[in-house]
């Protein structure tokens, strides 16, 4: 008995700690949605950056009738810095160039909430976030 | 079953308390003893400042009332065509942090008038709707605020370059080209 519940507090301990701003990398990041795309896909063979690559860029037409990606706010290149609706610049994305980009899980997921919201109305997938991130990891 | 919780509430309030000691506080600064000045205090809170100036400068919590500031505040999930929702606790630290610092509350020349300019059952969520700023722009056109360099009248900065510290003076303005 003793044994479970001291578990189960390091298991709760870890997640209290992942959802404060505990630095990461995006190496750890990409490991747990990896670990989050198999729960959700049995059939799930890895991430891709070439899907990560069409993802970043892929049109959407809102119900509004406005059409948004991801580079609407962070360009068609996330080498370079975008802009906000509200005209503030945005670091660049890609961590080789930014290397606070992808350190930060409680970060991360907050932005992934409100932007998959923002521009494809609906929640990404782990297996979107992580091809996002092995494509931002593969450009140089 | 009992150590087990104990053990957890002890985690959560120690990381709590730790994001606590890193906010450095709510509602603290202002320099105090300044008296009755005519820019706005200097205030800081760490969340604030990280929250709220992702998309656009940080808007001085002196320039609206805390009625606005709370109805800004609940209303995260649909903010100007945005989602800026945050977690609970972040929401109620830092719509404390302005309703301690905001225009009502905040004892200088600029707030009071920006106060006395809302009418008493309204409770504008834009600084640049109140009477006051209108007034106070009312030679800037609106092709002025829409050049490349401004954006928009909401973008303060781009001629207060004082604004987030909340420095409005007029030696300080420079409409950009
Ligand atoms: C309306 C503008 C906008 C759109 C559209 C947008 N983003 Fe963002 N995104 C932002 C802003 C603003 C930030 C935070 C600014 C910063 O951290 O410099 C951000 C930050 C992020 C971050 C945080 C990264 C980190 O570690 O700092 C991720 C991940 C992200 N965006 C993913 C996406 C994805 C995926 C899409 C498309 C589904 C997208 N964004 C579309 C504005 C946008
Ligand atoms: C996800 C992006 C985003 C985040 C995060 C965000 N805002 Fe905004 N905010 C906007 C947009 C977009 C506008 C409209 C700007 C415009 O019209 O040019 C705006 C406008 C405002 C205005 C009105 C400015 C005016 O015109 O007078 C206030 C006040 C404001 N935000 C407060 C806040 C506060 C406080 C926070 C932090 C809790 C916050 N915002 C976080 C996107 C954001
Ligand atoms: C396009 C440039 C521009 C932008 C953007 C702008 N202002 Fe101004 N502002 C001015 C000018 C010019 C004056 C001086 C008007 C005068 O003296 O006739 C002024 C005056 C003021 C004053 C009064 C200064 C005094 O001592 O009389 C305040 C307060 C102020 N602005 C606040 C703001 C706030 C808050 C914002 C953003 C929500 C803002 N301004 C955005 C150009 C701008």
């Amino acid at each position: 008995m003793r044994k479970s519940f001291v578990k189960h507090s390091l298991v709760a301990l870890g997640l209290l700690f992942s959802t404060h701003t505990f630095a990461a990398t995006p190496q750890e990041l990409l490991k747990q949605y990896e670990a989050q795309a198999k729960q959700e896909n049995s059939a799930f063979t890895g991430f891709s950056s070439d899907k990560g690559a069409s993802f970043f860029k892929a049109e959407h037409t809102h119900s509004d009738g406005k059409k948004v990606s991801c580079s609407t706010c962070h360009t068609a290149d996330p080498r370079k810095q975008g802009k906000t609706r509200a005209n503030k610049v945005i670091e660049p994305m890609v961590p080789s160039v930014n290397a606070q980009r992808f350190t930060d899980a409680a970060k991360v997921e907050k932005w992934f909430g409100r932007n998959c919201k923002d521009v494809l109305e609906r929640a990404c997938t782990a297996q979107e976030k992580g091809d996002y991130i092995q494509y931002l990891l593969s450009v140089k | 079953m009992k150590n087990w919780m104990q053990f957890l509430v002890l985690v959560t309030s120690i990381s709590s308390a730790g994001t606590l000691l890193a906010s450095g506080g709510f509602g603290e600064g202002g320099e105090g003893g300044e008296g009755r000045g005519k820019q706005m205090p200097t205030v800081t809170n760490v969340k604030w400042a990280a929250e709220c100036a992702s998309c656009h400068m940080l808007y001085h919590p002196g320039l609206l009332p805390e009625k606005s500031w709370n109805k800004v505040m609940a209303g995260l999930d649909k903010h100007f065509g945005e989602n800026a929702s945050l977690d609970a606790a972040t929401q109620a630290e830092i719509t404390r942090f302005l309703a301690l610092n905001s225009a009502d509350k905040s004892d200088n020349r600029r707030s009071s008038r920006i106060s006395q300019s809302i009418a008493t059952n309204a409770a504008p969520l834009r600084i640049t709707e109140t009477r006051y700023f209108t007034a106070k722009h009312d030679e800037v056109s609106a092709a002025t605020f829409k050049r490349k360099s401004i954006g928009s009248a909401s973008n303060c900065m781009a001629c207060h370059k004082g604004a987030e510290k909340g420095d409005f003076s007029e030696s300080q303005i420079k409409i950009p080209r």
